[in-house]
């Protein structure tokens, strides 16, 4: 366990590296590590697009499926070539990005908890990719083809499932035209349950990432175009029961398993395939840190805004008719759906420490850190700063351990997401004395909680409710988003702040006072 | 900090770099490296079938006592047996044993076809092949042989069958 868990720790600091070097010239929106899932959909999208074109020109007749695929792969290069080859490396971007997709959400550890359920409904979409994919390799009904289909039906015979044995279908003369007929039906079926499980897949999670940003797609699909026309796919000679191909041009990514068996055996390919499959979704079930209690609706303090059902990464909250409120909605959170984030409470309104109650409740709240906890902490932290340039830095529990800059100069308030943090806390914090805030937490895409960066980002820049207002002097504010290994960067970065706001002007704007008169609450 | 501006020249260089090796590398393992599936000179030989055996006792005629004892619409004089014989099969190539096992029939009740498949790479080339069958447990050593002096070419596949209405083993 302690061994998993370090190389896991190893390969997440490596690929947060590539990350950041990938930030700085895709910029995070269209970054490829960030958006694997989506770049999956997209290779998708145009495998499916394509095969619509190859299906209608395609000649599913036992004599003329390879003729038909070789008349518009060479005939008519410029339009079916093309096709096929996008149809073919689209394909294979799909392996290779689902593959990288698996292992980095491996890495983060999403794989437990309240990611268990994307985590398991993704292990089928794996089978259900290759089954798409190597099913579409026999229908080109070349030396591959065949190859293909017989080490496929070699392996299934291995399963007590058929009275007679899969691979006799591939024995001379027994083949027809409904064979082929079959497969196309395969070929068009599989992927489309396959587009179910996907479906599946991401149902636990709201504005799920499946559209690539316009440049990553644009430059994904320029990519997939080149290559066609510099590697045009090209079939092997036509299938011959009596003769086999002894050297193949084999698609690694699909085909791998082929080779795999015969350096095995049928048993130790379903050995193989077995144990993966049931080592992943296992994987959930290994030791993890417990998830923290779920949020909490004040339906007094709820105004039934929507704010927090619609910011919340997991569709866990939902509206219903407020009870004492006639014509109002009141929050509902599923607890079997809360990721305990905390999102919900740095959405609500009336999350904001400038309210006079005595004790701060708000219409949703994490129990194990409430915003009134939270504006007492931040009233007592920035009253004990001292020095030339007083910060307060709201930082998350995922990210750059912010915690390591607490200073008589700085005081730190760890969230359990950034995006816990309801804005009006940052102009709260410059009222009461404070000269700065720095806002971290993990980058775009990085966020444990998914949207927290986002939405913080949104609400700072006013783009997003409940918005930081224009009033708070943007001197006085800086965002330094950092992984967990960025911490010399978050350091870097406090620095630099720090020193811009010692080199402001004693008469330079900053925000006015404010004493909390405070009243007890009136329930 | 580098701006991410597509109209920089060092992003669009570096994009550029990256969808080219993303390409690269689709686009080579999509076809490389090669997979010799059959050594140079070699030949695949195929045992495969699928054929229900025969029974495993003769069929018999029912007593008048038994007759009595079923419904009257249930009354038929010949019984036969379900149960069905196993296929043993032995294979010489060149005078030296290939293959030699049982096939046994399928079924819960073992009245079900006897199914095989194997595959032996053998070099190309002239051999003498001996395929022999039994498919009858009443009968003493292989009711069903056929032996044939053929050549092989490289790579090519010859099937062994044993289609029920050939009468016979079948190379193919």
């Amino acid at each position: 366990m302690a061994a998993f868990a370090s190389i896991r720790q190893g390969g997440l600091a490596l690929l947060q590296r590539i990350e950041s070097l990938f930030d700085a010239f895709f910029g995070p929106a269209s970054n490829p590590w960030r958006h694997l899932g989506a770049l999956g959909f997209h290779f998708l999208w145009i495998a499916l697009a394509t095969g619509i074109y190859l299906f209608a020109v395609l000649d599913t007749g036992i004599e003329e499926i390879h003729t038909s695929i070789e008349y518009y792969t060479h005939e008519q290069w410029w339009l079916g070539g093309i096709m096929r080859s996008l149809h073919r490396y689209a394909a294979d971007g799909l392996v290779i990005v689902m593959l990288l997709h698996l292992l980095r959400e491996l890495l983060y550890g999403r794989f437990n908890g309240f990611r268990w359920f994307s985590w398991v409904t993704g292990v089928p979409v794996i089978w259900l990719v290759y089954a798409s994919g190597i099913g579409g390799y026999w229908l080109v009904w070349d030396q591959l083809g065949l190859f293909s289909a017989v080490a496929s039906a070699e392996w299934f015979d291995w399963l007590p499932i058929f009275s007679t044995p899969a691979t006799r279908n591939f024995l001379p003369g027994v083949l027809t035209d409904r064979f082929f007929t079959l497969l196309v039906f395969l070929h068009i079926g599989i992927p489309l349950l396959l587009l179910l499980a996907l479906w599946v897949h991401v149902q636990r999670i709201s504005r799920a990432d499946v559209f690539p940003s316009r440049s990553l797609a644009g430059g994904s699909l320029l990519m997939l175009l080149a290559l066609a026309l510099v590697k045009p796919t090209v079939s092997h000679g036509k299938a011959d029961l009596s003769n086999l191909a002894p050297v193949l041009h084999i698609d690694w990514y699909y085909l791998f398993i082929h080779p795999l068996m015969y350096a095995t055996s049928p048993a130790g390919l379903w050995a193989i395939t077995g144990a993966l499959t049931l080592l992943l979704l296992a994987l959930p079930l290994l030791p993890h840190r417990k998830q923290g209690p779920v949020a909490v609706v004040d339906p007094p303090n709820c105004n039934g805004c929507r704010r927090c059902f619609a910011d919340c990464p997991y569709g866990a909250i939902t509206m219903l008719p407020h009870p004492d409120r006639p014509g109002h909605e009141l929050a509902l959170v599923h607890p079997e759906l809360c990721a305990s984030c905390g999102i919900c409470a740095g959405s609500c309104p009336s999350a904001t420490p400038f309210r006079s109650v005595e004790q701060l409740v708000t219409g949703i709240d994490m129990p194990q850190q409430p915003v009134g906890i939270l504006r007492e902490e931040l009233e007592r932290k920035v009253a004990a700063l001292s020095g030339p340039a007083k910060v307060v830095v709201f930082g998350c529990g995922c990210a750059a351990d912010a915690a390591a800059l607490e200073a008589p100069d700085t005081a730190v308030i760890r969230l359990i997401c950034t995006g816990q943090l309801p804005p009006s806390f940052i102009e709260y914090a410059l009222r009461g004395g404070a000269d700065g805030v720095l806002v971290t937490g993990c980058r775009e895409g990085s966020c444990a909680y998914r949207l927290g960066t986002r939405w913080t980002e949104e609400r700072l820049s006013g783009g997003r409710e409940p918005h930081l207002r224009r009033s708070v002097p943007a001197e006085r504010l800086r965002i330094a988003w950092a992984d967990a290994h960025e911490m010399s960067h978050l350091k870097a970065a406090l620095e630099n702040f720090r020193e811009n706001l010692q080199r402001l002007d004693a008469d330079a704007r900053r925000p006015r006072a404010y004493n909390p008169r405070r009243t007890p609450r009136h329930g | 900090m580098v701006s991410k501006s597509p109209t920089n020249p060092l992003v669009l260089l570096a994009q550029i770099l990256f969808y080219g090796l993303f390409a690269a590398i689709i686009g080579y393992f999509s076809t490389s490296p090669d997979y010799t599936h059959l050594e140079p000179n070699v030949s695949l030989i195929k045992l495969s079938f699928s054929t229900q055996a025969e029974p495993i006792s003769e069929c018999r005629e029912r007593t008048p006592e038994e007759l009595a004892k079923l419904a009257p619409n249930m009354r038929a004089t010949k019984v036969c047996p379900r149960e069905r014989s196993p296929i043993r099969v032995e294979i010489m190539l060149d005078g030296n044993l290939l293959y030699e096992g049982v096939a046994p029939p399928g079924g819960l009740s073992k009245d079900m076809p006897s199914t095989l498949y194997k595959r032996f790479e053998v070099p190309s080339g002239e051999h003498l092949l001996s395929v022999k069958m039994n498919d009858n447990v009443r009968i003493p050593g292989f009711n069903l042989v056929r032996e044939e002096r053929l050549t092989l070419k490289p790579a090519q596949i010859l099937v062994i069958d044993l289609p029920k209405d050939r009468e016979g083993i079948l190379f193919q």
